[in-house]
């Protein structure tokens, strides 16, 4: 008992001296990736966040996180800046666009990594619907990954989830249009993804087979964040 | 001439040796994501009794600003503390120890009783095996509350993927709230038992480590096991 006592505490001291991955020790980042396969293998369109009725949204639209928010930025010089899987070259689309595309509106709850949640009315474009019209051929792309126009806060994002039904463009909140606050004139709504990855004012998306930087992943956090 | 008697099987001394820090670890990283959002209080309306917790508490150990170290712990450990917990409840289940702590129909009578002897209430305690009425169920409790624990820590870990077991749970921020208060049970239990080894005293503990118990020649020897 003595030896596995003393097995015990060298192998938390072990763990806790390796070298960090992104602000964590590698074998927890390891960990990480290994329960993200696991999710992965589990994941479906057909499972979905639940969605609530219009009595049930939240009185107060917490705001949180302004990183990539910076107020040199006029909504009405914006495009959004598209970069297929293999073209070089970046495309623009305009949100008059994506406004053209299906309007959906869906009321689900942010989850935020810390633990605390609101439930939003959410109206925008599917970003399978998106993908579908302004860069059909990334479709098979492994990833996603959108950043602020001054790149700023950016996040990365596995196909599967970004193609999930409920995940959104989203240009309005609660019955108004998206507000300066909360990322106007476009931001992500992705319901199967904590509230870190529900990036506010996207400028860019690139489509991509490498996995993209991720700016809380950067901090410790799980690349993953799926719900 | 004392004698020992063997009083604990080394599986069970293993499995409590590795369930005792596998569930400090996930308590202590639990806390450290509690902190960021930390809503829990005894109370009503505006009046708070106690709120978990207060500032001096995650000042001492230490606890603010570790989210994400306390998430990657969390989800490392998960992994040993439900293997630990499934093998446990296999070797209850396939040696027959199971007897031994599962509550037996008069075990909520007796711990009552013992209870009130603990207290100095009532002179003597019942009669008991291995295990008293109250130690039966506080250990098969333990192990329901373990189950809990992983049941509405699943909820809450992916509540879109796993949107039913959520549902059934009462939603995200209802399983939140029931994770919370498993792992107060929990802490709970840590207090009580923790006390009652202290009374108990030495020959018991060293019990739990070497597996045997010295026995006086004039007492009753411990229930025959089969």
């Amino acid at each position: 008992m003595g030896v596995a006592a003393a097995g015990g505490y060298g192998a938390w001291t072990w763990l806790r001296s390796r070298p960090a991955e992104a602000g964590v020790e590698w074998p927890l980042r390891g960990v990480l990736r290994g329960n993200q396969k696991v999710a992965e293998a589990y994941f479906s369109d057909g499972h979905r966040s639940p969605e609530f009725s219009l009595s049930q949204v939240s009185a107060n639209a917490r705001k949180n996180g302004d990183v990539g928010l910076g107020e040199d930025f006029d909504p009405k010089d914006w495009t959004l800046n598209v970069q297929d899987s293999a073209n070089a070259e970046p495309h623009q689309v305009t949100l008059a666009q994506i406004r053209e595309l299906p309007r959906v509106e869906q009321i689900t709850q942010l989850n935020c990594i810390e633990g605390w949640t609101i439930i939003v009315r959410w109206a925008g474009a599917r970003f399978s619907d998106f993908t579908a019209k302004y860069a059909p051929q990334s479709r098979d792309a492994r990833y996603v990954a959108m950043q602020t126009p001054d790149q700023a806060y950016f996040v990365g994002l596995d196909m599967a989830s970004a193609l999930h039904p409920q995940t959104l463009l989203c240009y309005e909140m609660n019955g108004a249009d998206l507000n300066g606050d909360h990322g106007a004139p476009l931001r992500l709504v992705i319901p199967v993804k904590y509230g870190v990855k529900n990036i506010k004012r996207i400028g860019k998306i690139t489509y991509t087979n490498d996995r993209p930087e991720d700016y809380w992943a950067n901090e410790g956090y799980d690349w993953y964040a799926g719900l | 001439m004392p004698h020992l008697e063997e009083k604990h099987p080394l599986a069970i001394r293993w499995f409590h040796w590795i369930s005792f820090p596998l569930l400090s670890l996930m308590i202590w990283s639990g806390l450290l994501i509690y902190w960021a959002n930390d809503i829990y209080r005894v109370g009503w309306g505006d009046t708070t009794l106690v709120h978990f917790f207060p500032d001096w508490f995650y000042m001492r150990l230490n606890m603010p600003q570790r989210l994400a170290e306390g998430m990657a712990l969390h989800f490392f450990f998960m992994w040993l503390f439900v293997a630990n917990g499934v093998l446990y409840v296999l070797y209850l289940a396939f040696s027959g120890e199971w007897r031994k702590i599962l509550p037996e129909r008069r075990s909520l009578r007796d711990a009552v009783q013992v209870t009130l002897c603990d207290l100095h209430l009532r002179k003597e305690a019942p009669p008991q095996g291995l295990y008293n009425g109250a130690q039966r169920i506080a250990y098969t409790g333990v192990i329901v509350m373990a189950i809990g624990s992983v049941v509405t820590g699943l909820a809450i870990y992916k509540p879109a993927q796993l949107y039913w077991l959520a549902g059934l749970l009462g939603g995200y921020e209802m399983a939140r709230w029931e994770h919370f208060w498993l792992m107060m049970g929990f802490v709970g239990f840590f207090v009580i038992h923790i006390a009652q080894v202290i009374r108990a005293g030495w020959d018991n503990f060293r019990s739990m480590v070497a597996g045997y118990s010295l026995v006086k020649e004039r007492e009753v020897p411990l229930e025959s096991r089969k």
